[in-house]
């Protein structure tokens, strides 16, 4: 039995995280229709900046303080999205989709190698946080109390997004624009300030991803790259644009992931694809999806 | 058509073999003016040229982005290592023959799904099936030996192995340089051949308007496929070919930023001419080699002559000569 709340508490905790990465790639693509091939480096970029916010600079602090730094990589995250929005991706909305794919692969390529310049080849972690935090005892095993609050965390961040775009005046402007750029337009809105705004909440969610996990696994080169095709995975089965079918394609593949690692470990990653592969031959544009 | 169009087609194709049979013959003899390395870096140039080529005929013939070809590359690259490793094959001709069996099939499948969409759809779909294929070559580590790879030794060229004395450096830079450009040149042909035919123009027809292609009578999935099969064995058979070059075959090959790099070498060439994509992967080639062995953040490098790339010169390299070219024509000898 409690195996089996183990399982379910791991399921849940990376369906939290692909959220965050996935909830913030469809976000953008809703509003912007562009897919943002660089997404996974912000969110190697918010585990970076947190682990060494947390790991070195502040390592001494108190757990309080550690607690209330974590968020420093989604900020960090969502600054690099603030500055990209209108100076390099703004150009290419009405370009193509070859060229905005390609601009952010090139994005990719650098943000990759700044990681690199920045903080060298080697693995980066900040594993005191996940250290304190300790364990909970669930039936004769335990379960560390820090992935509860990542699981906590992505619950969080889902319902924020939701009350944010279906309850605030800025989220009715958000769709607005979303479904009609145009009108929305000229109705007086704003359409450059709600783009940068939604690419730096998108940002900011990726960044959120990364300095989440960061205490639990180490931050390393390349994980934004894998972080990327995971997210695909997700959106391809929710729906490209859709934050429910983000939250919902997070959770089926957060459970098939983990029956995939207990039954079969070596076909776990082609257990996804398989999966996306069905959902688009049933229903082509995702459970979500808004069919172009 | 008219006599006059037909006329002007015919003459611009002598031109075009006249260009195509001056360059070849500098390919022919090059390799007795440089020293070996410059010819090997020149054979993997012209190897992914192949894959380019294959690559083109859906980004630029028929307007889909496909960011998946890692996977037939791979395909095509591991049936050699498998067919070494478990079929004791040797025969280089043998190797062509299971790498274009084998990324048919793959191709075959992929395209089954994929050519029902378009746009951004097909090139999320082809990279996340592309990433299925990565997973099993790196996880089915007893099969494909994970991340370390597969070995493949010198193949024998037509039956004739490499006599026992002879260096590799010196078979890769002689007898496998002409091996790969007599391919390249092969493949040059055929895919000419189809962009020419009454396929390919459907297909940029389908490309440039597929409402009216549909009028016209074009069934566009069947043609979709059809290039996308083209497209995937002329980028297995590149796969085959860099295999014996490389000596070693890893899942990098299959990982999809390499899909990347294959959409880097036909937008730095110029994806809306022939020449393009081949001009891209030499290029691209160089450029990497150097990039590597200047400065350990090659990749930043290359990542910003994407993006200038992309917002400066989306033409290419090809594509700017050509309207340099047609400029200057007009600015200086009207």
């Amino acid at each position: 039995m409690d195996i089996l709340v183990i399982h379910v508490f791991n399921a849940l905790l990376y369906a939290s995280l692909l959220f965050l990465i996935a909830g913030g790639l469809s976000l953008i693509y809703g509003v912007m229709r562009i897919v943002n091939l660089a997404h996974g480096n912000l969110y190697a970029l918010g585990a970076f900046v947190t682990a060494s916010v947390v790991g070195q600079w502040f390592a001494g602090a108190p757990t309080v303080v550690l607690y209330l730094l974590i968020p420093a990589g989604a900020v960090a995250a969502a600054a690099v999205g603030a500055l990209l929005e209108p100076t390099l991706l703004r150009r290419f909305y009405r370009r193509p989709e070859e060229y905005q794919l390609l601009v952010t692969f090139g994005l990719l390529m650098i943000l990759e190698d700044l990681i690199r310049f920045i903080w060298g080849p080697y693995p980066l972690s900040a594993s005191t946080l996940f250290e304190k935090a300790g364990s909970v005892a669930i039936g004769d095993s335990i379960y560390p109390r820090y992935n509860l609050l990542v699981i906590a965390t992505g619950f969080i961040a889902a319902l924020f997004l939701w009350a944010f775009i279906y309850k605030t005046n800025f989220g009715v402007v958000l769709r607005a624009t979303s479904q009609d750029m145009r009108r929305a337009s000229a109705l007086g809105v704003n359409v450059n300030r709600v783009y940068v705004q939604a690419f730096t909440i998108g940002c900011f969610m990726a960044g959120l991803g990364g300095a989440i996990v960061v205490p639990s696994q180490s931050a390393v080169l390349g994980m934004g790259v894998d972080a990327l095709v995971l997210a695909f995975i997700v959106v391809v089965i929710g729906g490209l644009g859709s934050l429910e079918g983000a939250l919902l394609g997070a959770l089926i593949v957060g459970i098939f992931r983990e029956i995939g690692i207990s039954v079969f470990p070596e076909i776990e990653l082609a257990v996804l694809y398989l999966i996306a592969a069905i959902v688009l031959l049933v229903r082509p544009a995702g459970l979500f999806g808004r069919a172009t | 058509m008219s006599t006059v169009a037909v006329q002007l087609e015919v003459r611009s194709s002598i031109k075009a073999l006249a260009v195509g049979a001056v360059l070849s013959g500098l390919l022919v003899v090059l390799p007795f003016g440089i020293d070996p390395y410059q010819t090997i870096l020149l054979s993997y140039g012209l190897v992914m040229a192949i894959a380019a080529l294959g690559h083109n005929l859906l980004l630029g013939y028929t307007g889909l982005l496909s960011f998946g070809h890692s996977a037939f590359f791979g395909v095509g690259a591991y049936a050699v290592a498998f067919m070494v490793k478990y079929l004791h094959v040797q025969s280089m001709e043998l190797f062509m023959m299971g790498a274009l069996a084998a990324s048919l099939i793959t191709a075959l499948l992929f395209g089954f799904v994929c050519v029902r969409y378009t746009r951004i759809f097909f090139s999320i779909l082809t990279l996340a099936l592309s990433q299925v294929l990565w997973s099993l070559a790196y996880k089915f580590y007893w099969v494909t030996g994970g991340s370390d790879g597969l070995r493949v030794p010198t193949p024998k060229l037509l039956g004739v192995s490499l006599p026992s004395g002879e260096d590799k450096i010196n078979f890769l830079a002689h007898s496998y340089y002409y091996y790969v450009l007599v391919l390249f040149l092969a493949c040059t042909f055929v895919m000419w051949v189809i962009v020419n035919s009454p396929f390919g123009k459907a297909l940029q027809a389908i490309r440039d308007n597929e409402t009216r292609a549909r009028f016209v009578g074009i069934q566009i999935r069947r043609y979709r496929l059809v290039a996308f099969l083209v497209s995937g064995v002329f980028t297995g058979i590149a796969g085959a070919l860099w295999v014996p070059l490389n000596g070693l075959t890893t899942p990098d090959i299959l990982y999809w930023p390499f899909s990347g790099e294959i959409v880097f070498m036909s937008v730095l060439g110029g994806f809306h001419n022939f020449t393009g994509p081949i001009t891209g992967a030499i290029v691209f080639n160089y450029l990497k080699t150097y990039a590597v062995g200047f400065t350990v953040y090659w990749q930043a490098f290359m990542g910003v002559i994407l993006v200038v790339l992309v917002v400066a010169l989306p033409q290419g390299i090809v594509g700017t000569a050509i309207q340099l070219t047609a400029w200057a024509r007009k600015r200086f000898f009207r």
